[in-house]
Parts: C-alpha cells; sequence; structure tokens
C-alpha cells in the first residue's frame, strides 16, 4: 500500500447502499450537483467498487447485505478509504433494535471517517471527504 | 542503423507528446463540460493526477480472469494507439514511419484499441464486462460502414482529379480536397465533415455512443473489473487514441497549413503548423466530443446501429452520389 499526493487530488467514489433509508443517498446525489460541483477537488462518482478509492457506506447493515458488504470492500484496490455517511450506519439509528441487523458497518468493515446526521447536509458530507483528505495526508507523513 | 535508431527516438518522443496532448485535450473536456453544466470544473490537469493515482494503485486480476490475456490487453491497447500516431503527419512535419503506411492501414489500426478493450472484457471472466465487450464490438461494426465511406470517397474523388497515390497522408495534406471539388462536392464534403463529427464520439465511446462503457447499467462495462495500473494504461490509450482519431479526420478534411499564408519556410514553418494542427485537433474535440456529449443522453445499442447504419448510412451515400457527380460535372473521369 503507498500513499501519493496525487490520491488526495483524484478521490473516486464509489457508492453502497446497505440497506439505508434513501435519505442519505438522496443527500449524497446533492452533494454531486453543480452548486457544491465536487469535481472541482477530482471526487468522481464511479460504477465499479474496482475503480474507486472510497467506498460511501450508507444504512445500517442487513443480515442480507453483510456479506455485499465485505466482498464490495476486497474488491477495492488499495489504498482505500470507508466513509459512512449518516447515523444509521454508526449505531443503526432508527432501526437500532431491528432483528435483521448484521451492523453498525464498523463491525463489518474497517471505516476511516464517520458523518453524522439523519440525514447528514453536504456540506456535512464534504466536511467528511476533507477530514478522510486529511487522515491520508497524515497517514502519508507518517509513513 | 541511423534510420532504426530515429524511428526509436522518433517513437518515444511521439509516444510522450501523444499522451500529453490527449490528457490535456480530456483536462479541456472535461472543463468545458463543466462550464456549460454551471460549475467550475477541475483543474486541467485533472487527467494527469488521476492516471499518476491509477498507476500507484494496487491491481487486482480476478479470480474468474484469464490473468496473461488480462494484463497483456492495455499494454496493446496503448502500442497500437501510439502506432496510429506514427503514421500521421502533424503539421508540414512526415509521419515517423514516412510513406510506409497509408489511409486504409490508419483505418485497420485505428480497430485495435478497441479490439484490445473487447479481448480485455472478455478475459476479465465478468458478465458486466462480457455485456460491454459484446455492445463494443457492435458499435465498431456500426460505425465501420460511415467511416470507410467518407475515407474511401475522399480518395476517389482526389483520384478522379488526377492526383497521384489518394491514399497516401502526404498527398492528403498537400492537395486538400475542398481545391479539388466544385459547389457540388463542396456539398459533399460538408455532410462529410458532419458524418466525421458524429463517428468521432462513437470511436471513442464517448456519450451519446457510450453504452459499452455505461457506468449506471453496466457497472464501467469492458473495465468493470479494471483496477490500478491496468485501468490507467487503457485510460492512456484512450487519451491516445483520441488524438490519432481526431487528428486523421482533421488530416482527411481540414489539411490545410499556416505556413504558406505567412511565407514561411525552414523550422520555423514546422513549428507554426504544428500548432496549428494541434489548434485544429482542440477545435474539433471541443465540437464534436464535448458539445455533443454535454447535449445529449446515451443512445441503447439498437439505436447506435440504426443510427450509424441508417441515417449516418444514408448521409454518407448522398456525399457519395454528390461527390460522383461533382467529379462528371468537373470532367475528372
Amino acid at each position: 500500500m503507498k500513499l501519493t499526493n496525487s490520491l488526495n487530488r483524484s478521490l473516486w467514489v464509489f457508492h453502497f447502499n446497505a440497506g439505508s433509508c434513501n435519505g442519505c443517498d438522496i443527500e449524497i446525489v446533492a452533494t454531486l450537483t453543480p452548486r457544491y460541483d465536487p469535481e472541482r477537488f477530482g471526487v468522481k462518482l464511479v460504477g465499479s467498487p474496482r475503480h474507486a478509492d472510497v467506498l460511501l457506506v450508507t444504512g445500517p447493515v442487513t443480515n442480507q447485505m453483510a456479506d455485499r458488504l465485505r466482498r464490495v470492500y476486497a474488491q477495492m484496490p488499495s489504498p482505500k478509504v470507508v466513509m459512512v455517511v449518516g447515523t444509521c450506519g454508526q449505531s443503526g439509528g432508527v432501526f437500532h433494535t431491528s432483528y435483521n441487523l448484521a451492523g453498525p458497518i464498523d463491525q463489518i468493515i474497517p471505516v476511516d471517517v464517520y458523518v453524522p446526521g439523519c440525514a447528514p447536509r453536504p456540506e456535512a458530507i464534504i466536511n467528511g471527504v476533507v477530514t478522510a483528505i486529511a487522515k491520508l495526508e497524515r497517514l502519508e507523513g507518517g509513513k | 542503423m541511423n534510420i532504426i535508431l530515429s524511428a526509436i527516438g522518433g517513437t518515444i518522443v511521439l509516444a510522450i507528446i501523444g499522451i500529453a496532448v490527449g490528457l490535456f485535450l480530456s483536462g479541456i473536456d472535461r472543463r468545458i463540460v463543466a462550464r456549460m453544466q454551471a460549475r467550475i470544473g477541475p483543474p486541467l490537469r485533472q487527467p494527469f493526477t488521476d492516471v499518476k493515482k491509477l498507476l500507484t494503485k494496487q491491481s487486482i486480476v480476478p479470480a474468474n480472469a484469464i490473468p496473461w490475456l488480462f494484463n497483456l490487453m492495455p499494454i496493446a491497447a496503448l502500442a497500437s494507439s501510439i502506432a496510429v500516431l506514427m503514421y500521421l503527419p502533424f503539421g508540414s512535419l512526415a509521419p515517423i514511419l514516412g510513406e510506409a503506411g497509408d489511409m486504409i492501414l490508419v483505418l485497420y489500426l485505428l480497430i485495435v484499441p478497441s479490439l484490445a478493450l473487447v479481448i480485455g472484457g472478455f478475459a476479465s471472466g465478468s458478465p458486466y464486462a462480457t455485456v460491454g465487450a459484446q455492445r463494443e464490438m457492435v458499435s465498431m461494426i456500426a460505425y465501420e460502414l460511415p467511416l470507410a465511406i467518407s475515407v474511401v470517397i475522399i480518395a476517389w474523388r482526389l483520384m478522379a482529379a488526377n492526383v497521384a497515390d489518394p491514399f497516401s497522408f502526404m498527398t492528403l495534406m498537400e492537395t486538400s480536397v475542398w481545391d479539388v471539388a466544385g459547389p457540388l462536392g463542396i456539398v459533399g464534403l460538408l455532410l462529410l465533415l458532419f458524418l466525421f463529427m458524429w463517428i468521432t464520439p462513437g470511436e471513442l465511446s464517448k456519450v451519446p455512443f457510450d453504452s459499452p462503457e455505461a457506468e449506471t447499467e453496466l457497472a464501467g462495462g469492458i473495465l468493470a473489473e479494471y483496477s490500478g495500473r491496468n485501468l490507467g494504461l487503457f485510460s492512456l490509450a484512450q487519451a491516445v487514441k483520441m488524438v490519432g482519431i481526431i487528428a486523421f479526420g482533421v488530416i482527411i478534411l481540414l489539411p490545410w497549413n499556416l505556413s504558406p499564408v505567412f511565407g514561411m519556410t525552414g523550422a520555423g514553418a514546422a513549428v507554426i503548423d504544428l500548432v496549428f494542427f494541434f489548434v485544429k485537433v482542440i477545435v474539433v474535440s471541443i465540437l464534436s466530443v464535448t458539445v455533443v456529449r454535454t447535449m445529449m443522453a446515451r443512445l441503447r445499442i439498437t439505436q447506435v446501429v440504426k443510427v450509424y447504419w441508417f441515417v449516418f448510412g444514408g448521409i454518407g451515400i448522398a456525399a457519395i452520389i454528390l461527390l460522383m457527380l461533382d467529379a462528371f460535372l468537373m470532367g475528372g473521369v
């Protein structure tokens, strides 16, 4: 695993819905609109986990999705960053006591950045990306 | 010996120029698309950063893939798209391989990068990549008809005007087909220009002809299983191919040089012509790739075939009839 400066400037994002109510997904789409324009910083939504640097996960992980989440994470080439968007991914949120939960996400795959909120505003998601970049720079400096 | 050394050196220089110009072109493309969508857009060096990042990332070979074929095809795609550049004259600079190849050879060479993509897609053993590869083959069959029509009819019109060696690129750069044609022929050539503008996005799998790489339905299509270095090599090949196909169109349909206008000769003329040539390439790429891709949505693969065969094929046949009539009226044949 090698961290380079060019990784911070071209983070390609793959979006994974692990049983979310779609609220966070709509906010992610809102983040990608011309109003916020994350492509300024090289952030791009890609269709395949093989192309991605960042895995954006939303939702509490349902039993059905747990194995898929693990496999999608394994399919990503390293170095990779995992970002959890929304309260559900951190604690289960309103689904906390559900019989059908395998999550929260950090019990299934390692998580780097948490963005709390139900649903988080686009500004919060952008702040999460900036935190991810700062973490990458810190890791890079530590090497 | 000297010839071999200069050919090797020329190839390396050309590869660097081709990659740099190609990535710069895609940077301009992304920037203009962003501006047309009222965004600010990425910096011009963004494609360079992307490729640099991809080359340092891990390259995964899927369990279902055929490893040697899977790893070989990105290199084959890049090599063949650089090979296209070696046959093309840039401005008044003669091609590195001189008179060794003509238009028909380049037509075949332009197929090879797409073919490498197709083989790589099949070798990756993913259903998404397989569907993407099948679509790429179908769209290759689709755009090849109008492309072949436009190349052959231009060479035929030059031959009808008693120009020697009409398939050679040097002939095309020296004798503009627009000077040869009469009024009817000019109309036909305008149709061919229109045709070429729509063939270019098809060759490059850009919107609206990007169904082989459809991100939303096929998860990246042919490239779905490619990651890291292999994906970086494919994006370099795509960038060089973009320069190649647009330069090919510029040579056959917009072949003018600036140096005769200023009456310059020698090294100064070569530099001016080279710069003017790349300016033409950039303008054509903005008009035929960037603007089209912002305006339109993706076509289904059946619609791609229908459009290329019936609409653009029909326009191509109209252009053939106009140019033949023109040749008979001008008394060439």
